[in-house]
């Protein structure tokens, strides 16, 4: 009886062990950097910590701060997130579908020189186009779109594009839907070239008499999986691309936090304030944000079987 | 019969609707469309190869222009010419790069397939929650648990260390997720054959699945290489000794101190270091992209 437990666990082993074994590398760096991060920030979020004493239980605290007190986080942060995530998100995807698409109807060369010229911006993520981006928007007359404008005479004297409040969301909403046809993209475009032509030919018997018809009644339901990757891929680059407001600002806080995004918020209370406990209970809620709209993706677009 | 195909040829029946093997009036329209946006996303591109070679002349041009007109390589050897403020030579940070971005792609590369191929093809009782689990895990924002991210790395004693530029970006959910995808088309029979042959586990994942899903590790090779080149975080937040600083991270200082009296000097040098680090994404893409676009048919998520 006494040796049942150890010959179970080698049987275990026998069966089992090698699989465990080959997912342990994931499995090891999955659990340290993305499920006790998470796990950590939900902890966090119910603590007052300020990196120096041991964090200290305080309840909803932070919660009912950020939804009542927070005027910041009221008056600009969260209503630029939305106003960006909706932009960005849909309209990317959008965006990205419609481009993947109309690639689809090409012949192989001029596509995939195509494709390649629309996904190449999503490489540049981050450092490499803030120069450029940086440059094309100066603020002084030498800034190309300055420079381009008073050449019209449309405006007087140059504007500072990245200073002013009222630009700041625009360019950053350009800038980031010229670089979000990514992974999401291709995988549609994938996913449209996969599609049995005799779906189209059996369409047209049934009365599919245009280009729009069969787009949603045959293209789109035969590559929901597709769909739902690319919206799933949109969805997470959106809340990831929230730092650009600062990159192109130069400045966080950006200018009257014209730019401010829930993600800046995040690092505005950890990194400059050091109020940890409060900053993860912002990203808590960024993280529900996500949650919640990949919910309403898979709600639009699952699979029947 | 050959009527028959040639009216098949000149009403050019096959070269409309989806996937066509050649040129048809109905696509003029197509291209009208895809013209102005493919100028739209490729202008900002050739913009970074032109400004890079332009003489400090031409970049304070006013008015300014797009174009170069001398090019010049004196943008890259004054880069490289260039000690950092802290005295580090701009080489140093490219050796850091080109490394740290290697190891994590022979290191993600074996993660990623290892699992894969036991969430595809073994049988064990958590298989299913596993992959449940990584799937939720594809809507994971890295940005939104920096802080975190940030005490966890400072417990485990990573800080200022080569690993803080692996290890945190090592499991890649969506990588997983493509891999899985593609190993679940190659089929059962396969490696029962190979198991009543007496393959052991390890033979079949490196003689048999490795060699089948190349476009897979082709595709993940060329993520984590964006992850991996374009990333200039991990030096600010984690790493505090020059000497482990990447490329990405040295263009980061050179954008931020292009105001005011540094700007002259800056601007050019920045510009050739935006080229270097677009170029290499550029030219992984084109040499890979028929072997991504395999993979991308299989990724569909249900």
């Amino acid at each position: 009886m006494l040796t049942s437990p150890i010959s179970a666990f080698r049987r275990w082993i026998q069966r089992e062990g090698s699989a465990y074994a080959f997912i342990s590398g994931y499995a090891f760096a999955f659990i340290v950097f993305i499920v006790t991060p998470v796990l950590v920030a939900f902890f966090l979020s119910f603590t007052f910590f300020d990196t120096i004493q041991a964090p200290t239980f305080n309840g909803l605290r932070n919660y009912i701060v950020l939804l009542t007190q927070d005027e910041v986080f009221m008056r600009y942060v969260l209503p630029n997130t939305i106003q960006f995530a909706v932009i960005v998100g849909p309209g990317g995807y959008l965006l990205s579908f419609l481009l993947a698409w109309v690639l689809a109807q090409l012949p192989k060369i001029p596509r995939t020189i195509l494709a390649l010229i629309l996904y190449s911006p999503s490489m540049t993520t981050g450092v490499a186009m803030t120069v450029v981006w940086k440059t094309f928007f100066s603020g002084d007359q030498n800034g190309y779109l300055n420079s381009f404008l008073l050449e019209l005479n449309l405006i007087q004297e140059p504007i500072q594009w990245l200073q002013s409040p009222q630009y700041l969301m625009t360019i950053m909403i350009i800038v980031t839907l010229w670089s979000s046809m990514g992974v999401g993209f291709l995988a549609m475009l994938a996913g449209i070239l996969e599609i049995n032509p005799e779906l189209y030919e059996a369409g047209s018997l049934d009365g599919v008499s245009n280009r729009f018809q069969e787009i949603i009644h045959i293209t789109i339901p035969s590559m929901k999986p597709q769909m739902l990757f690319g919206a799933v891929i949109s969805l997470v680059s959106t809340f990831q691309a929230g730092a650009i407001g600062v990159t192109l600002s130069g400045a966080n806080p950006t200018p009257q936090y014209a730019g401010q995004l829930i993600v800046n918020h995040i690092e505005d209370f950890g990194f400059l304030r050091y109020e940890m406990g409060y900053a993860a209970a912002v990203s808590v809620v960024l993280l529900l944000m996500v949650l919640f709209f990949s919910r309403l993706a898979n709600r639009l677009f699952a699979s029947d079987d | 019969m050959v009527q028959r195909k040639l009216t098949r040829r000149f009403s050019g029946l096959r070269n409309r609707g989806v996937n066509p093997s050649g040129f048809h009036t109905s696509q003029i329209k197509f291209y009208i469309l895809l013209t102005p946006i493919t100028l739209f996303m490729l202008l900002p591109i050739i913009f970074i190869f032109s400004h890079a070679f332009k003489p400090p002349d031409e970049l304070f041009a006013y008015p300014p222009r797009f174009f170069v007109t001398n090019p010049t390589l004196k943008n890259f050897t004054d880069l490289f010419a260039k000690l950092s403020t802290s005295g580090v030579p701009v080489s140093r940070y490219l050796f850091n790069s080109v490394l740290i971005t290697v190891t994590t792609i022979v290191a993600t590369t074996l993660v990623s397939t290892t699992a894969a191929y036991a969430l595809s093809k073994k049988r064990f009782r958590l298989k299913q929650t596993l992959f449940a689990v990584n799937t939720v895990a594809l809507m994971f924002v890295p940005i939104a648990v920096t802080i975190p991210r940030f005490l966890i790395i400072e417990k485990l004693s990573l800080m200022d260390t080569f690993w803080v530029h692996i290890l945190p970006g090592l499991a890649m959910p969506v990588g997983l997720f493509l891999i899985k995808q593609f190993i679940d088309g190659i089929p059962t029979e396969v490696i029962e054959a190979a198991q009543i042959d007496g393959a052991s586990d390890v033979a079949i994942y490196g003689r048999i699945i490795l060699p089948m899903i190349r476009p897979a590790i082709a595709t993940i090779a060329i993520l984590t290489f964006q992850a991996a080149w374009n990333n200039a975080d991990t030096s600010t937040l984690y790493v505090n000794s020059e000497n482990l600083k990447t490329f990405a991270f040295y263009l980061t200082t050179l954008t931020t101190t292009t105001t005011g009296a540094n700007a002259v000097a800056g601007q050019g040098i920045a510009a050739a270091a935006s080229l270097i680090m677009f170029l290499p994404n550029l030219i992984i893409f084109i040499f890979l992209q028929s072997q991504v676009m395999s993979t991308m048919s299989h990724s569909g998520l249900k």
